[in-house]
């Protein structure tokens, strides 16, 4: 055991945690050293590195963090909750995949990100952030991952930034020097906005059982299409397949897969199909406010009636939004379960009413 | 009512148009502020811990200690539990989770506090705060012979204030009254039990013996310190809303209140404490109760720059605006709490709300 790891235990102890009740051993550590810390997790930014610049368009970087020790490490494939103090005052948390191999405790990790024009956070950390600055971060999450014993052949399909989980997970197996084959298929705007570009020519050209398809098919390049998948890959419904990317793309995905097992997925915006069904009355009752259910979650009902509830990632991660519905029927629609229990916490930017509703707020 | 509807509408817009103004302009500044009393606080409260060993620094420690807990409970506690920093998004300043250094756990505090107290502020029947359950602070509470004991609760409840904060909740008077059934307690006995557990084993059992065969000294100094914290904190509350002059209500006339209604409320309902910039960072601003009753939400070290805006529409309105130095307000708060320990002898002076008279500051 190293002297970090008796630290740690120490910090974590009972006695400390009596110590420093109610606030916590954190409360103190980070006076000291932000990257000091016993239970939660932040990051130190060491690099910030430009992926695609392309003129006129959003460009990506690649951000290298080192966490602090109590970063228990990622299997390929997960995201993070990283959160950022903009102008030093307003912490927004957004939810990244890491793009670099699997990681250990307290490994470095990248993660790979477009600034989208309209996103606070993604735009902070590719314009603005610099070796030095402090983020927050959660524990590796997610269930998007390969599998210990990883299968003979395996379909990785992405569209754009979707491929930074994939990556984490094509770098492990090349890391791993897996012995199986490996079809990489993925679909961007154009060779310059390739991400990644010069690690997957290498990749392409070295060979080692790892199919590289890059495809732009605003440039002519097929579209993906159950015919196009099964040129490329036969009998692919039953080959394992790891997806991410934007909406359309997954809803191709998924169409051509047809229900298949083989199939898993990762998307970045909660989908709009199986929402809860419009009609009925919504009741905010901290605020007083009702409003005619409209179907949409109830985040967005709640803001449109000119509520402001906290919220985080708006996709059901980081349960920052998370109120109490007091009756009524709600579905989520990531899983599309409906609940009626009363008095239940519930996520409520993943969560649309069915009918009547109350909700604490 | 001073005031015509219609006056008293544009006085409702006018405190709205402040609000406004200083949450469009919270960022930065104010993150620094609450993050360096933080800073400050913890500073005190390691040093004060430290100083026990030292036999001779003993008067030292205690005075570190003790303004490590007034800091804990009052600027920042207090403050951060109104959710004054919750636009932070610091799950360490949030009104969700901060825990204070005090036996009542925060959850009912809020409760009573936020909520019960706040919203029905100086409403005789509806606002326990008023005599806190115990006290005779009202001429409009009838007097019962219980009563002769006012001065001697009230010595009490200073001395043992943290406690009489937590047992507040449990409307043990409303129980003896049989308005409210011992059942209903369950709960919040628990929650009082686990935290009453939490800091008596941190200050009275783990940090006297880390002391080793300074133990009984540290258990006095840390019984001190709470001792000195419950008798500043309770002196400075009861300044707030007790001093001559301050207006009580009636259920009635707070049926169906406008805006402008309840803002004039919360103005005649409480006073300031007039003193210099240490003096209002030790009183966690509540020397600007007023400020504090009209904008409970806003961080609290704009009290003072709001303060200037407020006077002035007080004078532009007539309205009264109770403010006095420490010493003329205590002692006019004591004065009440032994003349009403007495029966009435003018029974003309108990009409409802009369507005104070302006006091110079």
């Amino acid at each position: 055991m190293t002297l970090t790891q008796i630290g740690g235990r120490v910090l974590r102890s009972r006695a400390v945690a009596a110590l420093t009740s109610p606030h916590g051993v954190d409360r103190y550590l980070e006076q000291i050293n932000p990257m000091w810390a016993a239970h939660e997790v932040r990051a130190r930014v060491v690099s910030v590195a430009r992926e695609v610049d392309v003129a006129g368009h959003p460009p990506v970087a690649t951000l290298t963090l080192q966490p602090t020790s109590t970063w228990r490490g990622h299997r390929a494939g997960q995201h993070v909750q990283l959160g950022v103090e903009i102008d030093g005052a307003r912490r927004t948390t957004r939810v990244f995949s890491v793009s670099s191999p699997e990681s250990r405790t307290g490994d470095r990790i990248t993660i790979t990100l477009r600034a989208n024009p309209g996103g606070r956070v993604s735009r902070f950390l590719v314009e603005r952030a610099e070796p030095g600055t402090v983020v927050h971060l959660t524990q590796a999450q997610g269930d998007f991952v390969l599998p210990d014993r990883v299968p003979e052949h395996v379909l990785m399909i992405s569209g754009g930034s979707g491929i930074t989980p994939v990556m984490s997970m094509l770098r492990t197996l090349q890391r791993r020097t897996h012995r199986g084959r490996i079809t990489f298929l993925h679909y961007a705007q154009s060779p310059e906005h390739q991400i990644f570009a010069t690690e997957l020519d290498e990749v392409r050209r070295s060979g080692h059982g790892i199919d590289v398809h890059l495809l732009h098919p605003e440039l002519g390049d097929p579209n993906l299409s159950p015919a196009f998948l099964e040129r490329l890959v036969p009998g692919y419904r039953d080959v394992p397949t790891w997806a991410c990317g934007p909406a359309p793309m997954i809803e191709a995905v998924r169409a051509a897969y047809d229900g298949s097992d083989a199939l898993r997925l990762e998307y970045f915006k909660p989908p709009r199909t199986g929402s809860g069904a419009a009609g009925g009355e919504l009741v905010f009752e901290r605020s007083g406010r009702t409003a005619t259910n409209t179907g949409a979650s109830l985040l967005e009902q709640a803001e449109a009636a000119g509520l402001t509830p906290e919220f985080g990632c708006r996709m059901g991660i980081c349960f920052s939004c998370t109120s109490r519905k007091t009756e009524g029927t709600v579905r989520n629609v990531l899983t599309g379960a409906e609940s009626s229990l009363p008095d239940e916490d519930i996520q409520i930017c993943v969560n649309a009413p069915v009918g009547d509703c109350a909700i604490e707020l | 009512m001073k005031l015509t509807k219609e006056e008293l509408d544009r006085f409702g817009e006018e405190m709205d148009a402040i609000r406004r103004r200083v949450l469009d302009d919270l960022g930065e500044e104010d993150a620094a502020y609450i993050r360096n009393v933080v800073k400050t606080q913890r500073a005190f409260e390691v040093a004060g811990r430290a100083l026990f060993y030292l036999p001779p620094a003993w008067p030292l420690a205690v005075a570190s200690l003790s303004i490590s807990k007034i800091l804990d409970n009052m600027e920042i506690g207090h403050n951060v539990m109104h959710g004054q920093y919750d636009w932070m998004g610091d799950p360490a300043l949030s009104s969700r989770m901060y825990e204070w250094d005090n036996v009542c756990p925060s959850e009912q505090w809020k409760y009573s506090h936020n909520y019960i107290h706040h919203t029905y502020t100086n409403i005789l029947g509806k606002d326990r705060d008023i005599g806190y359950g115990i006290l005779r602070m009202d001429e409009d509470q009838p007097w019962h012979p219980y009563y002769l004991g006012n001065p001697v609760y009230a010595f009490l409840l200073m001395v043992f204030f943290e406690w009489g904060v937590a047992m507040h909740d449990l409307e043990v008077e409303n129980i003896v009254a049989g308005r409210r059934k011992m059942s209903e307690n369950k709960a919040l006995h628990a929650g009082i039990m686990r935290k009453v557990k939490r800091q008596a084993l941190k200050d009275y059992v783990l940090f006297p013996a880390l002391t080793g065969p300074l133990f009984p000294m540290t258990l006095a100094g840390n019984a001190t310190a709470n001792l000195v914290r419950n008798i500043w904190a309770f002196n400075i509350i009861f300044c707030g809303h007790f001093p001559a002059g301050v207006a009580t209500f009636s259920q009635e006339e707070c049926e169906d209140e406008s805006r402008g209604q309840w803002y004039y409320r919360q103005l005649l309902g409480s006073a300031n404490i007039t003193g210099g910039k240490l003096f209002h960072l030790m009183t966690g601003n509540l020397s600007h109760q007023i400020e504090h009753h009209l904008f409970p939400d806003l961080p609290a070290r704009r009290y003072p720059e709001i303060a200037i805006e407020v006077r002035e529409i007080c004078e532009r309105y007539g309205l009264a605006y109770n403010t006095g130095p420490l010493r003329k307000q205590l002692g006019s708060v004591a004065a009440k709490i032994c003349r009403l320990a007495l029966p009435d002898r003018r029974r003309t002076t108990s009409d409802a709300p009369v507005a104070a008279e302006p006091v110079a500051a």
